[in-house]
């Protein structure tokens, strides 16, 4: 009986809090601009949820964008005019993907910097050792320990 | 009583800990064996302490002992008994003490296999493995106290966050914190190998077996985390890119990395210096994700304990440790002498290239992962960098890595025939151009992307499994031979093979789950039917349930097939009434290939419920193929040759093609 009272006092204490995701209600007729509107809001970000998009929140405040969203869309904008309007009022920090910039510069091209050093190095090292002389800086107690470690062990792994 | 005791064992553990730290390294520095000796026993009962310290802590919560303050925050009586226990963990200061005891046990593992290491070196690792104990040690006791107790005792706890309130999240945290601390075992055997001044092959053949159970560890942690995510999160997606599964993916590629470069320093004494870098950041990266999961620098689904005072002591050891252990780096490396020749067409100069891309794509997630907090911080600009960034930086370097994957285990050491090794990938290139022309054939009308991403996957597999084909030569000598061949390879080749080939059942699942799944969203009344890819899905209706510690609504759903009667699904929506939290349970139904996926939604004004139903193709292969690769590393680290700790034995002298 307690728990039953327990839960009935829940039930009614949970405002229903939110909007199904992507509610049919919400949808447009037409269904290339739904595409539309459903790969835009793919790419903004719910800002009041933690790393979801509007298309994956059930947040009341990523219902109303999805809302903006599709009416943008039906007033005739261009992806990139509905993603102005949406930055216009929100920030940069609505976009899934950060826009090229001088404040994103090292962002979007530093992976590739990364990857042309790492080239570099893997040259470097390859024309550096192409010639060296084999060394073994192991004592010979070692290399018999050592010996006796890697056992039989002709396989090449 | 109990609950004390473990607060007492845990400040003796730091004691011992430290006593761990001093002594061997000053009986290493005099080579006083007596000194270094101490190592062991003290880490064994630094693992003692601590486990008594996990197990008071664990007893707490079993008994609802609500007079401890993180048992009354974390738990509550009618909780399930599972996770009652998994609540230890749950939160902050609990997973802290976790995260120490697998340290200690790591400590306790080199203590009691590592005879055959070197005296001084083993008496330095356990020196080191003792300053990172006392460094989390200091701060649990300091300021994440677990046994801190309340007066009076309240009558009922607050419960667990329904979200971790599941058995894959229960266990996940275990395994992603194996992974981590790990690493830990690496560094240890790095820094200890600076402060000897030498590197050489035996070290490392030490280390591998390390990297290996912490690569391990972390590829079960990260998968189940993701399947986690799968069924839970309610719209089939598996990873998000988000800065606390990032924290995780940064350690597990440069944990990869360490794997395939410790193989060439141990058998051609090159890249030495390299992996002693590696082996430094990768256990760097493992502390960053603990350092931004507990800081509040991040807000994520998975971040708790979201407190900037603590965040700031993890930074302090975080800046510590990777500080400390990259100038001893930048002493003493240039002192490691290298060895060996560079072809560039061989087995090392393939894994020098596995190496470069597996750092770019590092690289690309931290830069990614950090960049925003960098900005917000230094220029107060706040931006978001989603999905789409990875997709168009991490993604086109690794798909040249994954194109040379089957390639590195055919070629030879030293000097390789790229013309012989591409001959035996002749069959596999083959199967891969079929299966690019039968994806086009079956979704033309998906991204014109896919069918080339499955030719991959395909690829990788079949890869994996020319190479087996090649070493036991079958079809080219009788099968009995190829038998007694297969029977003879070492277990770390088929453990490559069979982590190898599941990367590409892997890369398979997310193709099929990102570019031909479907996606129906309606509302339907008690009675109505919907359609998705060949399957009728009737609401029969919406009715109440009562779990342990919740209430469900719960929606029967029939699935048929060709008028067929094949199954039937049971979303739910649960309603936590301690936690006052609300969670949606979906439904899954799976023919192992591919996923039907049912999530009831909430009812829309005309009483109808709105349903979501996806046809997941492919889904359950990325955990398949999850469970390959750890399966993989599994037998390899079960390869004799590894087996370092374990008595060596005159068996295997002896009979050294038996077994195996």
């Amino acid at each position: 009986m307690r728990r039953l009272i327990a839960s009935l006092v829940i039930f009614i204490a949970l405002v229903v809090p939110a909007l199904a995701l992507v509610d049919p209600a919400e949808r447009l007729a037409d269904p290339v601009q739904e595409e539309r509107a459903r790969a835009i809001s793919k790419n903004l970000r719910c800002m009041v949820c933690q790393n979801q998009s509007i298309d994956d929140s059930d947040a009341e405040l990523a219902g109303d964008l999805r809302a903006v969203v599709r009416d943008r869309i039906q007033a005739g904008d261009t992806d990139e005019e509905v993603y102005d309007y949406v930055v216009a009022r929100y920030g940069d920090f609505v976009l899934m993907t950060p826009r090229f910039g001088p404040s994103t510069w090292l962002l979007w091209l530093g992976p590739a910097f990364v990857l042309l050093i790492g080239g570099g190095v893997v040259l470097f090292v390859i024309r550096r050792h192409r010639t060296r002389p084999v060394a073994s800086s192991l004592s010979a107690e070692e290399e018999a320990r050592l010996a006796k470690l890697l056992g039989s062990d002709e396989n090449p792994l | 009583m109990i609950v004390e005791l473990g607060h007492f064992a845990l400040v003796l553990a730091l004691a011992v800990s430290i006593a761990q730290m001093a002594v061997p390294a000053l009986g290493a520095h005099r080579r006083d064996i007596r000194l270094m000796r101490v190592g062991e026993p003290a880490a064994l009962l630094q693992f003692a302490l601590v486990a008594f310290a996990f197990g008071a802590l664990t007893y707490a919560f079993v008994v609802s002992d609500f007079s401890v303050k993180l048992v009354y925050d974390n738990s509550h009586s009618m909780k399930p008994m599972i996770f009652k226990v998994s609540g230890v963990w749950g939160n902050h200061e609990g997973s802290m003490v976790l995260w120490v005891l697998i340290l200690a046990l790591f400590g306790a593992l080199v203590a009691f296999f590592g005879n055959n290491l070197p005296d001084t070196l083993r008496a330095r690792v356990l020196a080191v493995q003792a300053s990172i104990a006392i460094a989390f040690l200091l701060f649990i006791v300091f300021t994440s106290n677990p046994f801190e107790r309340l007066d009076p005792a309240p009558f009922e706890g607050r419960g667990l966050n329904p979200i971790l309130q599941d058995r894959a999240l229960a266990f996940h945290p275990p395994w992603l914190y194996a992974g981590y601390v790990g690493f830990s075992m690496t560094f240890s055997f790095a820094v200890a190998a600076l402060m000897e001044g030498r590197v050489d092959a035996s070290w490392a053949r030490w280390v591998r077996p390390w990297t290996l159970a912490a690569w391990l560890s972390l590829t079960i942690g990260i998968a189940m985390g993701s399947w986690w995510a799968y069924y839970t999160l309610g719209w089939g997606g598996f990873w998000f890119w988000d800065p606390v599964e990032n924290a995780s993916l940064m350690p597990w590629i440069a944990g990869t990395a360490l794997l395939h470069s410790a193989i060439v320093a141990e058998k051609r004494g090159a890249l030495k210096s390299w992996t002693i870098l590696l082996a430094i950041l990768a256990f760097s990266l493992s502390l960053l994700g603990t350092f931004l999961v507990r800081s509040g620098v991040l807000t994520s689904v998975h971040a708790f304990a979201v407190d900037p005072a603590r965040g700031s002591v993890i930074l302090g050891i975080l800046i510590f440790f990777v500080g400390g252990s990259l100038a001893l780096y930048a002493w003493r490396a240039p002192t490691l002498k290298t060895e060996g020749i560079f072809a560039p067409i061989s087995r090392e100069g393939a894994l020098l290239v596995n190496n470069m891309l597996l750092s770019a794509a590092t690289a690309s997630v931290f830069i990614g992962t950090l960049y925003p907090l960098l900005l917000d911080a230094l220029a107060d600009m706040k931006i978001t960098v989603g999905p789409p960034f990875f997709n168009y930086t991490f993604v086109p370097i690794f798909v040249p890595l994954l194109c040379l994957v089957p390639l590195g285990p055919l070629l030879g050491w030293k000097r390789a025939d790229v013309k012989a090794a591409a001959e035996r990938l002749l069959v596999a290139a083959g199967l891969a151009f079929i299966a690019l022309l039968a994806s086009f054939a079956f979704f033309y009308e998906g991204p014109w992307l896919a069918p080339f991403g499955m030719a991959l996957a395909v690829w990788l597999v079949a890869g994996a499994l020319s190479e087996i084909a090649w070493r036991v030569k079958l079809f080219s000598t009788p099968l009995s031979e190829s038998w007694a061949r297969a029977r003879r390879q070492p277990r770390a080749v088929w453990g490559t093979a069979l982590a190898h080939g599941g990367l590409g059942v892997v890369v398979a699942g997310i193709i099929g789950v990102t570019a031909w799944s479907e996606e129906l969203i309606t509302t339907l009344a008690a009675g109505e039917s919907t359609e998705i890819a060949g399957y009728t899905l009737t609401l029969d209706g919406v009715g109440l349930r009562d779990g342990p510690n919740f209430d469900a609504m719960v929606g029967v759903v029939r699935v048929r097939k060709d008028d067929e009667l094949i199954g039937t699904l049971m979303p739910e929506k649960r309603r936590f009434s301690a936690e006052r939290q609300e969670k949606t349970e979906p439904a899954i139904r799976t023919n192992g290939i591919s996923d039907l996926y049912v999530v009831l939604g909430e009812q829309a004004g005309d009483g109808k419920w709105v349903v979501r139903a996806y046809y997941n193709r492919l889904a359950p292969l990325i955990w398949l193929g999850g469970t390959f690769m750890a399966l993989g590393g599994l037998i390899s680290l079960m390869d004799r040759r590894l087996r370092v700790g374990a008595p060596t034995g005159a068996r295997a002298h002896l009979r050294p093609s038996a077994a195996e």
